[in-house]
Protein backbone atom coordinates (compact mmCIF):
# COMPACT_ATOMS: atom_id res chain seq x y z
CA UNK A 1 0.00 0.00 0.00
CA UNK A 2 1.30 3.39 -1.18
CA UNK A 3 1.93 5.66 1.87
CA UNK A 4 2.40 9.99 2.11
CA UNK A 5 6.24 10.87 2.55
CA UNK A 6 8.12 13.72 2.42
CA UNK A 7 11.21 13.66 1.01
CA UNK A 8 13.51 16.94 1.12
CA UNK A 9 15.42 16.63 -2.58
CA UNK A 10 17.69 19.70 -3.62
CA UNK A 11 16.72 21.47 -0.78
CA UNK A 12 12.84 21.68 -1.48
CA UNK A 13 10.37 19.33 0.02
CA UNK A 14 8.39 17.15 -1.83
CA UNK A 15 5.04 15.52 -0.53
CA UNK A 16 5.01 11.97 -2.58
CA UNK A 17 3.11 8.37 -2.48
CA UNK A 18 5.52 5.60 -2.72
CA UNK A 19 5.35 1.75 -2.40
CA UNK A 20 7.62 0.73 0.59
CA UNK A 21 9.85 -1.64 -1.89
CA UNK A 22 10.08 1.40 -4.30
CA UNK A 23 14.46 2.04 -4.51
CA UNK A 24 15.08 5.90 -4.50
CA UNK A 25 16.22 5.93 -7.92
CA UNK A 26 12.42 4.90 -9.47
CA UNK A 27 11.42 7.52 -6.93
CA UNK A 28 12.92 10.42 -8.60
CA UNK A 29 12.71 8.94 -11.78
CA UNK A 30 9.56 8.18 -12.59
CA UNK A 31 7.35 10.51 -9.95
CA UNK A 32 9.47 13.33 -9.66
CA UNK A 33 10.94 13.43 -12.86
CA UNK A 34 14.42 13.62 -12.12
CA UNK A 35 15.74 12.17 -14.91
CA UNK A 36 19.28 12.87 -14.28
CA UNK A 37 19.69 9.98 -12.33
CA UNK A 38 20.40 6.89 -14.28
CA UNK A 39 19.56 3.37 -13.42
CA UNK A 40 22.42 1.00 -14.87
CA UNK A 41 22.87 -2.34 -13.22
CA UNK A 42 20.29 -1.68 -10.64
CA UNK A 43 22.70 -3.57 -8.27
CA UNK A 44 24.87 -1.29 -6.97
CA UNK A 45 28.12 -2.30 -8.96
CA UNK A 46 27.82 0.82 -11.84
CA UNK A 47 27.58 4.08 -9.57
CA UNK A 48 25.20 5.85 -12.37
CA UNK A 49 22.40 6.19 -9.48
CA UNK A 50 24.82 7.65 -7.62
CA UNK A 51 23.10 10.58 -5.52
CA UNK A 52 24.26 12.28 -2.03
CA UNK A 53 21.95 11.39 1.04
CA UNK A 54 23.31 13.84 4.31
CA UNK A 55 26.08 14.77 1.83
CA UNK A 56 27.79 11.14 1.28
CA UNK A 57 27.36 9.53 -2.12
CA UNK A 58 24.69 6.46 -1.88
CA UNK A 59 23.54 4.64 -4.78
CA UNK A 60 19.66 5.53 -5.25
CA UNK A 61 18.90 2.02 -6.80
CA UNK A 62 19.50 0.29 -3.33
CA UNK A 63 18.47 2.62 -1.53
CA UNK A 64 14.70 2.48 0.03
CA UNK A 65 12.62 5.35 -1.07
CA UNK A 66 11.34 5.43 2.92
CA UNK A 67 14.48 5.23 4.54
CA UNK A 68 15.27 9.04 2.84
CA UNK A 69 12.70 10.33 4.60
CA UNK A 70 14.25 12.91 7.12
CA UNK A 71 17.30 13.40 5.26
CA UNK A 72 19.28 15.66 2.43
CA UNK A 73 19.06 14.07 -0.89
CA UNK A 74 21.10 16.39 -3.69
CA UNK A 75 21.08 15.06 -7.24
CA UNK A 76 22.64 16.36 -10.20
CA UNK A 77 19.78 18.74 -11.00
CA UNK A 78 20.19 20.59 -7.59
CA UNK A 79 24.20 21.35 -8.56
CA UNK A 80 23.08 23.82 -10.76
CA UNK A 81 22.87 27.43 -9.39
CA UNK A 82 19.60 30.05 -9.10
CA UNK A 83 20.88 32.07 -12.03
CA UNK A 84 21.29 29.13 -14.23
CA UNK A 85 25.35 28.63 -13.90
CA UNK A 86 26.78 25.54 -14.11
CA UNK A 87 28.79 23.83 -11.44
CA UNK A 88 32.47 23.97 -11.74
CA UNK A 89 32.36 20.39 -11.62
CA UNK A 90 30.16 20.80 -14.28
CA UNK A 91 32.17 22.74 -16.05
CA UNK A 92 35.26 20.85 -15.81
CA UNK A 93 33.45 17.84 -17.12
CA UNK A 94 32.89 19.83 -20.38
CA UNK A 95 36.03 21.79 -20.66
CA UNK A 96 38.25 18.49 -20.44
CA UNK A 97 36.00 16.08 -22.39
CA UNK A 98 35.27 14.17 -19.69
CA UNK A 99 31.60 13.02 -21.36
CA UNK A 100 31.27 10.50 -23.97
CA UNK A 101 27.75 8.68 -23.89
CA UNK A 102 26.92 10.75 -20.68
CA UNK A 103 25.38 7.60 -19.08
CA UNK A 104 27.73 7.56 -16.31
CA UNK A 105 28.47 11.36 -16.21
CA UNK A 106 25.16 12.33 -13.32
CA UNK A 107 26.80 9.34 -11.07
CA UNK A 108 30.33 10.62 -11.56
CA UNK A 109 29.47 14.21 -11.03
CA UNK A 110 27.96 13.49 -7.75
CA UNK A 111 31.09 11.16 -6.64
CA UNK A 112 33.39 13.71 -7.28
CA UNK A 113 31.12 16.13 -5.65
CA UNK A 114 31.46 14.05 -2.05
CA UNK A 115 34.86 13.15 -2.94
CA UNK A 116 35.96 17.12 -3.05
CA UNK A 117 33.55 18.54 -0.10
CA UNK A 118 35.31 15.89 2.08
CA UNK A 119 38.94 16.24 0.53
CA UNK A 120 39.40 19.49 -1.35
CA UNK A 121 42.88 18.66 -2.17
CA UNK A 122 43.04 14.62 -3.61
CA UNK A 123 45.55 13.10 -5.00
CA UNK A 124 45.29 11.05 -8.34
CA UNK A 125 45.27 7.72 -6.44
CA UNK A 126 42.46 9.52 -4.24
CA UNK A 127 39.90 10.61 -6.84
CA UNK A 128 40.59 6.84 -8.71
CA UNK A 129 39.57 4.86 -5.66
CA UNK A 130 36.56 7.88 -4.78
CA UNK A 131 35.49 7.20 -8.01
CA UNK A 132 36.15 3.08 -8.11
CA UNK A 133 32.28 2.37 -7.30
CA UNK A 134 31.03 4.37 -10.71
CA UNK A 135 32.11 2.77 -13.88
CA UNK A 136 32.09 4.84 -17.46
CA UNK A 137 31.80 1.77 -19.95
CA UNK A 138 33.16 4.08 -22.70
CA UNK A 139 36.10 4.05 -20.63
CA UNK A 140 37.14 7.49 -20.76
CA UNK A 141 38.41 7.65 -16.77
CA UNK A 142 41.60 9.68 -17.92
CA UNK A 143 39.32 12.83 -18.97
CA UNK A 144 37.32 12.43 -16.01
CA UNK A 145 40.20 11.98 -13.24
CA UNK A 146 41.76 15.48 -14.89
CA UNK A 147 38.87 17.25 -14.74
CA UNK A 148 38.24 16.44 -11.38
CA UNK A 149 41.68 17.42 -10.65
CA UNK A 150 41.16 20.47 -11.95
CA UNK A 151 38.54 21.49 -9.41
CA UNK A 152 40.65 20.28 -6.56
CA UNK A 153 41.64 23.15 -4.44
CA UNK A 154 38.62 25.13 -5.18
CA UNK A 155 35.28 26.80 -3.59
CA UNK A 156 32.32 24.17 -3.03
CA UNK A 157 30.15 26.12 -4.59
CA UNK B 1 9.67 -6.60 -5.79
CA UNK B 2 6.81 -6.12 -3.26
CA UNK B 3 6.98 -5.78 0.21
CA UNK B 4 5.53 -4.22 3.15
CA UNK B 5 8.22 -1.89 5.28
CA UNK B 6 8.02 -2.22 9.32
CA UNK B 7 9.80 0.20 11.59
CA UNK B 8 10.06 -1.07 14.85
CA UNK B 9 11.84 1.86 17.25
CA UNK B 10 13.43 -0.50 19.82
CA UNK B 11 15.49 -3.75 19.84
CA UNK B 12 12.18 -5.16 21.43
CA UNK B 13 9.92 -4.06 19.17
CA UNK B 14 12.32 -5.42 16.46
CA UNK B 15 12.27 -9.04 17.77
CA UNK B 16 8.75 -9.25 18.32
CA UNK B 17 7.67 -8.32 15.13
CA UNK B 18 10.68 -10.78 13.64
CA UNK B 19 9.30 -13.56 16.16
CA UNK B 20 5.42 -12.87 14.72
CA UNK B 21 6.82 -12.92 11.24
CA UNK B 22 9.65 -15.45 11.39
CA UNK B 23 9.90 -16.26 7.56
CA UNK B 24 8.29 -13.80 5.84
CA UNK B 25 9.87 -11.22 7.44
CA UNK B 26 14.18 -10.27 7.10
CA UNK B 27 15.72 -7.29 9.13
CA UNK B 28 16.78 -4.77 6.66
CA UNK B 29 19.94 -2.17 7.55
CA UNK B 30 21.50 -0.68 4.79
CA UNK B 31 19.94 -2.77 2.32
CA UNK B 32 22.57 -2.77 -0.05
CA UNK B 33 22.69 -6.70 -0.13
CA UNK B 34 19.11 -7.51 1.03
CA UNK B 35 17.50 -5.24 -2.05
CA UNK B 36 19.86 -7.58 -4.54
CA UNK B 37 18.71 -10.66 -2.88
CA UNK B 38 14.77 -9.62 -3.31
CA UNK B 39 15.37 -8.15 -6.72
CA UNK B 40 16.72 -11.20 -8.21
CA UNK B 41 14.09 -13.17 -6.75
CA UNK B 42 16.74 -15.38 -4.54
CA UNK B 43 14.27 -14.27 -1.34
CA UNK B 44 10.64 -12.99 -1.41
CA UNK B 45 9.83 -11.62 1.87
CA UNK B 46 6.37 -10.54 2.89
CA UNK B 47 7.90 -7.81 5.16
CA UNK B 48 11.36 -6.05 5.61
CA UNK B 49 11.72 -5.10 9.35
CA UNK B 50 14.00 -1.79 9.01
CA UNK B 51 16.17 -1.29 12.01
CA UNK B 52 17.69 1.65 11.29
CA UNK B 53 15.93 4.26 13.28
CA UNK B 54 16.18 2.08 16.40
CA UNK B 55 18.19 4.54 18.32
CA UNK B 56 21.77 3.39 19.85
CA UNK B 57 23.34 0.75 17.21
CA UNK B 58 25.47 2.62 15.46
CA UNK B 59 28.43 3.37 17.97
CA UNK B 60 31.79 2.72 17.16
CA UNK B 61 33.79 3.15 20.56
CA UNK B 62 36.41 1.56 22.81
CA UNK B 63 35.71 1.25 26.77
CA UNK B 64 38.47 1.44 29.54
CA UNK B 65 40.21 -1.41 28.95
CA UNK B 66 40.52 -1.19 24.93
CA UNK B 67 37.57 -3.54 24.34
CA UNK B 68 36.01 -1.74 21.17
CA UNK B 69 32.35 -2.00 20.64
CA UNK B 70 30.81 -1.52 17.07
CA UNK B 71 27.08 -1.38 17.06
CA UNK B 72 25.11 -3.28 14.20
CA UNK B 73 24.20 0.10 12.35
CA UNK B 74 27.52 1.25 12.11
CA UNK B 75 28.26 1.68 8.63
CA UNK B 76 31.23 -0.32 6.64
CA UNK B 77 32.46 3.85 6.16
CA UNK B 78 32.25 4.60 10.14
CA UNK B 79 34.31 1.90 10.46
CA UNK B 80 36.72 2.73 7.92
CA UNK B 81 37.25 6.10 9.10
CA UNK B 82 37.84 5.70 12.66
CA UNK B 83 40.87 6.99 13.68
CA UNK B 84 40.93 5.28 17.05
CA UNK B 85 40.00 1.64 14.95
CA UNK B 86 43.05 2.56 12.48
CA UNK B 87 45.32 2.73 15.37
CA UNK B 88 44.01 0.12 18.02
CA UNK B 89 42.45 -2.38 15.07
CA UNK B 90 44.23 -1.32 12.47
CA UNK B 91 43.01 -4.84 10.16
CA UNK B 92 39.52 -3.48 10.86
CA UNK B 93 39.98 -0.31 8.87
CA UNK B 94 41.67 -1.89 6.18
CA UNK B 95 39.30 -4.55 5.53
CA UNK B 96 36.19 -2.20 6.03
CA UNK B 97 37.82 0.14 3.43
CA UNK B 98 38.38 -3.02 0.82
CA UNK B 99 34.40 -3.62 1.23
CA UNK B 100 32.61 -2.33 -1.86
CA UNK B 101 33.00 1.29 -3.20
CA UNK B 102 32.62 4.42 -0.74
CA UNK B 103 28.90 4.68 -1.93
CA UNK B 104 28.33 1.17 -0.64
CA UNK B 105 30.05 1.62 2.73
CA UNK B 106 28.37 4.89 3.18
CA UNK B 107 25.02 3.13 3.41
CA UNK B 108 25.90 -0.61 4.36
CA UNK B 109 26.24 -1.73 7.90
CA UNK B 110 28.58 -4.04 9.39
CA UNK B 111 25.64 -6.08 11.27
CA UNK B 112 24.68 -6.36 8.09
CA UNK B 113 27.71 -7.69 6.16
CA UNK B 114 28.16 -10.13 8.79
CA UNK B 115 24.72 -10.95 8.88
CA UNK B 116 24.49 -11.40 4.77
CA UNK B 117 26.82 -14.69 6.11
CA UNK B 118 28.35 -14.36 2.51
CA UNK B 119 31.45 -16.15 2.44
CA UNK B 120 33.23 -14.17 0.70
CA UNK B 121 32.43 -10.66 3.66
CA UNK B 122 35.21 -8.81 3.91
CA UNK B 123 34.51 -7.54 7.62
CA UNK B 124 34.37 -11.06 8.87
CA UNK B 125 38.21 -12.53 8.59
CA UNK B 126 38.70 -9.38 10.03
CA UNK B 127 36.66 -9.12 13.29
CA UNK B 128 37.80 -13.02 13.62
CA UNK B 129 41.21 -12.75 13.53
CA UNK B 130 41.01 -9.85 16.71
CA UNK B 131 38.39 -12.70 18.21
CA UNK B 132 35.25 -10.57 18.23
CA UNK B 133 32.07 -11.40 19.57
CA UNK B 134 28.90 -10.67 19.08
CA UNK B 135 25.47 -10.05 20.94
CA UNK B 136 22.44 -11.13 19.76
CA UNK B 137 18.69 -10.27 21.29
CA UNK B 138 15.81 -12.69 20.69
CA UNK B 139 12.70 -13.61 22.27
CA UNK B 140 14.44 -15.10 25.26
CA UNK B 141 17.02 -12.47 25.90
CA UNK B 142 20.52 -11.43 25.47
CA UNK B 143 23.29 -14.16 24.39
CA UNK B 144 26.64 -13.86 22.78
CA UNK B 145 28.98 -15.95 21.12
CA UNK B 146 32.46 -16.07 19.11
CA UNK B 147 31.81 -14.56 15.67
CA UNK B 148 32.89 -17.75 13.94
CA UNK B 149 30.04 -19.49 15.59
CA UNK B 150 27.71 -17.25 13.65
CA UNK B 151 28.28 -18.46 10.52
CA UNK B 152 26.81 -22.21 9.52
CA UNK B 153 26.84 -22.09 6.03
CA UNK B 154 26.26 -19.50 2.81
CA UNK B 155 23.88 -17.36 3.85
CA UNK B 156 23.11 -18.70 6.97
CA UNK B 157 23.76 -18.12 10.66
CA UNK B 158 23.18 -19.79 13.82
CA UNK B 159 20.45 -16.54 14.61
CA UNK B 160 17.25 -18.13 15.35
CA UNK B 161 13.34 -17.10 15.28
CA UNK B 162 13.38 -13.21 16.35
CA UNK B 163 16.40 -12.87 16.63
CA UNK B 164 19.04 -9.55 16.23
CA UNK B 165 22.58 -8.99 15.42
CA UNK B 166 23.19 -6.12 17.89
CA UNK B 167 26.39 -5.24 18.33
CA UNK B 168 30.46 -6.53 17.67
CA UNK B 169 32.95 -6.80 20.87
CA UNK B 170 36.56 -6.69 19.84
CA UNK B 171 38.86 -7.56 23.09
CA UNK B 172 42.30 -5.15 22.80
CA UNK B 173 45.27 -6.70 21.42
CA UNK B 174 48.30 -7.32 23.47
CA UNK B 175 50.95 -4.35 22.72
CA UNK B 176 52.58 -4.37 19.11
CA UNK B 177 50.23 -6.09 17.87
CA UNK B 178 50.08 -6.33 13.94
CA UNK B 179 47.54 -7.41 11.69
CA UNK B 180 46.88 -7.05 7.84
CA UNK B 181 43.79 -8.13 5.46
CA UNK B 182 44.79 -8.77 2.24
CA UNK B 183 41.80 -9.16 -0.31
CA UNK B 184 42.50 -10.82 -3.60
CA UNK B 185 40.22 -9.41 -5.96
CA UNK B 186 40.04 -8.83 -10.16
CA UNK B 187 38.24 -5.27 -9.22
CA UNK B 188 39.59 -3.85 -6.19
CA UNK B 189 37.64 -3.21 -3.51
CA UNK B 190 34.08 -3.19 -5.88
CA UNK B 191 34.80 -6.70 -6.19
CA UNK B 192 33.90 -10.09 -4.40
CA UNK B 193 37.12 -11.47 -3.06
CA UNK B 194 38.79 -14.78 -4.59
CA UNK B 195 40.37 -15.20 -1.66
CA UNK B 196 40.58 -12.85 1.48
CA UNK B 197 42.96 -13.67 3.66
CA UNK B 198 43.72 -11.60 7.98
CA UNK B 199 46.38 -12.56 9.96
CA UNK B 200 46.52 -10.76 13.68
CA UNK B 201 50.18 -11.31 15.79
CA UNK B 202 52.44 -10.14 18.18
CA UNK B 203 55.97 -10.84 18.73
CA UNK B 204 57.49 -11.85 22.49
CA UNK B 205 60.88 -11.98 21.90
CA UNK B 206 60.99 -13.18 18.69
CA UNK B 207 58.32 -15.62 19.26
CA UNK B 208 55.11 -15.48 17.24
CA UNK B 209 52.05 -15.03 19.55
CA UNK B 210 48.32 -14.54 19.82
CA UNK B 211 48.48 -15.36 16.15
CA UNK B 212 45.06 -15.82 14.72
CA UNK B 213 44.30 -16.70 10.89
CA UNK B 214 41.48 -16.22 9.16
CA UNK B 215 40.23 -17.06 5.76
CA UNK B 216 37.41 -15.47 3.58
CA UNK B 217 35.54 -16.81 0.06
CA UNK B 218 37.23 -20.59 0.38
CA UNK B 219 34.98 -22.54 2.35
CA UNK B 220 31.29 -22.26 2.98
CA UNK B 221 31.75 -19.64 5.82
CA UNK B 222 34.42 -17.49 6.60
CA UNK B 223 36.98 -19.80 8.41
CA UNK B 224 39.95 -19.83 10.71
CA UNK B 225 43.01 -21.84 9.72
CA UNK B 226 43.66 -23.49 13.08
CA UNK B 227 45.97 -25.93 12.21
CA UNK B 228 48.33 -23.39 10.44
CA UNK B 229 47.67 -20.87 13.30
CA UNK B 230 49.00 -24.19 15.60
CA UNK B 231 51.83 -24.63 13.88
CA UNK B 232 53.35 -20.89 14.40
CA UNK B 233 52.08 -20.15 17.80
CA UNK B 234 54.94 -19.68 19.91
CA UNK B 235 57.73 -20.11 17.58
CA UNK B 236 60.51 -18.23 15.84
CA UNK B 237 59.15 -17.75 12.65
CA UNK B 238 61.61 -19.04 9.55
CA UNK B 239 61.18 -19.23 5.93
CA UNK B 240 60.17 -22.93 6.01
CA UNK B 241 58.21 -22.62 9.04
CA UNK B 242 56.51 -19.63 7.30
CA UNK B 243 55.98 -21.82 4.02
CA UNK B 244 54.70 -25.11 5.90
CA UNK B 245 51.95 -22.98 8.17
CA UNK B 246 50.83 -21.53 4.12
CA UNK B 247 50.39 -24.92 3.60
CA UNK B 248 48.51 -26.29 5.92
CA UNK B 249 46.30 -23.33 5.29
CA UNK B 250 45.84 -24.07 1.96
CA UNK B 251 45.28 -27.50 3.23
CA UNK B 252 42.81 -26.83 5.64
CA UNK B 253 40.48 -24.17 2.96
CA UNK B 254 37.43 -25.91 1.24
CA UNK B 255 37.02 -23.59 -1.62
CA UNK B 256 34.69 -23.73 -4.20
CA UNK B 257 35.14 -23.21 -8.50
CA UNK B 258 32.66 -20.48 -9.43
CA UNK B 259 32.82 -17.42 -11.69
CA UNK B 260 35.73 -15.64 -9.64
CA UNK B 261 38.19 -18.09 -9.32
CA UNK B 262 38.42 -22.21 -10.09
CA UNK B 263 38.87 -24.30 -6.54
CA UNK B 264 42.63 -25.13 -6.89
CA UNK B 265 43.44 -21.82 -7.70
CA UNK B 266 41.64 -20.71 -4.53
CA UNK B 267 43.56 -22.58 -2.84
CA UNK B 268 46.99 -22.13 -4.33
CA UNK B 269 46.13 -18.29 -3.56
CA UNK B 270 45.16 -19.19 -0.21
CA UNK B 271 49.04 -20.15 0.21
CA UNK B 272 50.41 -16.99 -1.45
CA UNK B 273 48.55 -14.35 0.45
CA UNK B 274 48.74 -16.48 3.86
CA UNK B 275 52.42 -16.83 3.23
CA UNK B 276 52.39 -12.77 2.70
CA UNK B 277 50.36 -12.03 5.00
CA UNK B 278 52.45 -14.09 8.01
CA UNK B 279 55.69 -12.00 6.51
CA UNK B 280 53.84 -8.45 6.45
CA UNK B 281 53.24 -9.01 10.78
CA UNK B 282 56.38 -9.71 10.92
CA UNK B 283 58.46 -7.23 13.40
CA UNK B 284 60.69 -4.47 11.59
CA UNK B 285 63.26 -4.05 14.14
CA UNK B 286 63.97 -7.46 13.87
CA UNK B 287 66.33 -8.00 11.56
CA UNK B 288 65.29 -11.54 10.68
CA UNK B 289 61.87 -10.63 10.19
CA UNK B 290 63.46 -7.75 7.76
CA UNK B 291 65.19 -10.59 6.11
CA UNK B 292 62.30 -12.61 5.68
CA UNK B 293 59.84 -10.11 4.83
CA UNK B 294 62.67 -9.31 1.81
CA UNK B 295 62.80 -12.46 0.64
CA UNK B 296 59.38 -12.95 0.63
CA UNK B 297 58.09 -9.91 -1.21
CA UNK B 298 55.00 -11.01 -3.78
Amino acid sequence: MKRLITLRINDTDEEIYVEPWWPLSRVLRDELNLIGTKEGCEAGHCGACTVLIDGKTVMSCLYLAMKARGKDIATIEGLQGNDGALHPIQNAFIEHFAVQCGFCTPGMIMAAKALLDENPNPTEQEVREGLNGNVCRCTGYTKIVEAILTCAGKPKN
Amino acid sequence: MRFDCLEPQTIEEAVSLLAKFDREAKVIAGGTDLLNLIRTKIIKPKYVVDISRIPGLDHVKYDAVGTLSVGTLATIRSLEMSAQVKERHSVISQAAGQLGSVAIRNVGTVGGNLCHASPAADTAPALMALGARVKIAGPAGERATALENLFTGPGRTILERGEILTEIQVPATAPDTKGIYFKHAIRGASDLAIVGVAVVANFDGGRCRNIRIALGAVAPTPMRATGAERLLEGRELDLALIEIAAREAADESRPITDIRGSAEYRREMVKVFVRAAIKSVLPKENDRGNEIATAFQL
